[in-house]
């Protein structure tokens, strides 16, 4: 099914959560909206989940405005943050909630096969009969998933689905969607703050602020070609050089980059740590080493340039780099973007 | 080596409560049972079938049934209301709720009492209706009713406050009826507190007396209470006779604890981990 909202608006007492968006999901497609809390990302969920209703602009599902329907008739499966299992029944009774409830009346046989097909496709099998209390964290988000497709949602929304699990659960659980994502091809719009997860998971990535879309892209899209300096620092780490523009170059003490488009006068060039390189004569930016942090994958080196700048950059997991060397960076690749 | 606790003060806290709990509850209930005890099983049993004895047991009993079961619903729906709802005046319906507890029982049987009067406010609309309150076993209902409201909402209202909203989202989303999920999600979650409330409320009800005896008329076979006839009994310095009504009482009391307890444990079976 596809999704269009069309210049929605919300509003809180004055707190204006949501300012005029407008986006199109296609059908089958998986997007994640990315973004800081409180930049309305939850809310537009939300709205197209019809737990919320907008203050203006409409929500389409197909052809169909959906904008006034409320959330139990608009055929949505919603997925919270911290599970919202029902503590009082079994993990099966919770899946065949939605099939009990349901207008259509289903006999139990066809409530329990359903039921064991989806423990099945969750990988749960063995478990209908738990508690919630009585299973881990990603088990039960895994259960929240189940009961959620069990009414056969026209959309899957999921609200910070794997916030509250430990880093290698949530790596697991990720993989685990796209694969189930992959199988029943249902339209999928996901919210996270975490970018990481963002770019693993979604066709596409919607990034938000402060209540409006700043940019939206392919995984590819977005990383290759940041179009705001947010959008480059919230996407990973990076290091801010103040610049000067002129004639379509950026100029940083010694170093010079190609910046087409960006007015002359005063910029910032943002670089990636894995995009510096180090070496102990110049050319370069000077710095001084203040710290080294080691990570399983590399070195992270922590660096002052001589006008009091922090730098970060990345060195292969041989080199020796000591607190208090000196040396030069140079860039490889940077975005340059006017203003700082 | 002796077996370190982090929290202080367990030995006399301990002590000064066993003591207390000794003293003040152990202490009257054995001497009760003792009085009874040394009447004989024969006397005693006498007493306890006595025709005015079972009588007050059952109106006294069946009120107190009557008052909890009305109580249930109507106390549900106050905390209901009080919980879920943000309406001028809501602070004040909440301080309300208290005044039962707040109130000297007596007052509050002769103000039922003035009202339900076949002149009073209430009486005397209801008498041309035909119904009878004041004297009769509906105005001992009424009055148990007036003094055991606030254990119901007080218990239910606290879960009502703490129940996540996303559950009934979830259960919205997933296409329940306001009524499919009142009765499948926040029902079996009240269920715990409710009979909490119930077990309080019901025995609150079969001790009641200061409220009820303005009110009932205390016509022996009708409308005479347990708590009342034990009054009786004592006045004619009939210890013996007075403990044995009261076990009766007690064992009540008891039994109705025990089967809430047991239900209470069956209802939150979800909670067990393992």
């Amino acid at each position: 099914m596809k999704i269009r909202l069309e210049n929605v608006v919300k509003t809180f007492q004055t707190f204006r959560a949501v300012k005029d968006v407008s986006l199109d999901i296609e059908s089958g497609e998986l997007v994640a909206l990315l973004g800081p809390s409180g930049s309305g990302k939850t809310t537009i969920l939300r709205m197209v989940a019809g737990l919320e209703y907008s203050d203006g602009g409409h929500i389409y599902f197909g052809d169909q405005d959906a904008t006034d329907i409320p959330v139990r008739d608009r055929g949505v499966g919603f997925v919270f943050q911290h599970y919202a299992l029902f503590p009082h029944m079994t993990v099966a009774d919770n899946i065949a909630f939605g099939m009990k409830v349901s207008k259509v009346k289903r006999d139990r046989a066809a409530i329990d096969s359903r039921v064991t097909d989806l423990l099945r496709l969750v990988r749960l099998e063995g478990l209908g009969d738990r508690f919630p209390a009585q299973i881990s964290g990603g088990q039960r988000q895994r259960v929240a998933l189940a009961r959620a497709l069990a009414v056969d949602p026209k959309v899957l929304l999921l609200d910070e689905p794997f916030g509250a699990l430990d880093a290698n659960v949530r790596r697991d659980l990720r993989r685990w969607l796209r694969e189930i994502h992959s199988e029943l091809g249902i339209t999928t719009l996901f919210v996270t703050h975490d970018q990481e997860e963002a770019l693993d998971l979604a066709d596409r990535v919607v990034i938000l602020k402060d209540g409006q879309i700043v940019q939206q892209g392919t995984p590819e899209e977005v990383c290759r070609d940041p179009q705001s300096a947010f959008v480059m620092k919230f996407l990973g780490d990076a290091n801010v050089i103040a610049a000067e523009v002129r004639d379509g170059r950026a100029y940083a003490g010694e170093i010079s980059v190609h910046a087409v488009g960006v007015a002359d006068g005063r910029a910032e060039l943002y670089t990636r740590p894995a995009d510096l390189n180090w070496s102990t004569a110049g050319p370069g930016i000077a710095a001084t080493i203040a710290r080294v942090l080691d990570r399983p994958d590399g070195r992270r080196v922590l660096a002052t340039t001589g006008s009091g700048e922090p730098l970060e950059f990345d060195v292969e997991p041989e080199r020796v780099v000591k607190a208090g060397e000196q040396g030069f960076v140079t860039l490889r690749r940077a975005k340059v973007f006017a203003g700082g | 080596m002796r077996r370190r606790n982090v929290l202080p003060g367990l030995p006399l806290s301990l002590g000064v409560t066993l003591f207390y709990v000794g003293l003040i509850v152990v202490l009257p209930l054995a001497a009760l049972v003792i009085k009874a005890a040394s009447l004989g099983p024969a006397d005693y049993w006498q007493i306890v079938s006595s025709s005015r004895a079972v009588a007050s047991y059952r109106v006294t009993v069946l009120s107190a049934l009557g008052a909890t079961i009305f109580n249930l619903f109507f106390g549900l729906a106050l905390a209901w209301v009080i919980t879920r709802y943000r309406f001028p005046g809501r602070r004040i319906v909440d301080a309300v709720v208290d005044l039962p507890f707040a109130l000297p029982t007596a007052v509050a049987g002769i103000a039922l009492t003035a009202l339900f009067a076949n002149n009073g406010w209430f009486g005397s609309v209801l008498e041309g209706f035909g119904i009878k309150v004041a004297y009769t076993p509906l105005g001992i209902m009424i009055a148990m009713c007036f003094t055991s409201l606030p254990f119901i909402v007080r218990t239910v209202q606290p879960v009502l406050e703490d129940l996540d909203p996303a559950l009934e989202e979830a259960a919205q989303s997933l296409g329940g009826s306001d009524w499919a999920i009142f009765r499948r999600v926040i029902l079996p979650l009240l269920a715990p507190a409710l009979l909490a409330g119930v077990s309080l409320s019901f025995a609150r009800c079969l001790g009641e007396f200061g409220a009820i005896i303005f009110i009932a008329g205390n016509q022996p076979m009708s409308t005479e209470i347990t708590a009342l006839l034990i009054f009786i009994r004592l006045e004619e310095y009939d210890y013996q006779a007075a403990a044995a009504i009261a076990s009766v009482l007690l064992l009540a009391a008891f039994f109705m604890l025990a089967v809430t307890n047991w239900l209470q444990a069956r209802a939150l079976r979800y909670t067990v981990k393992g």
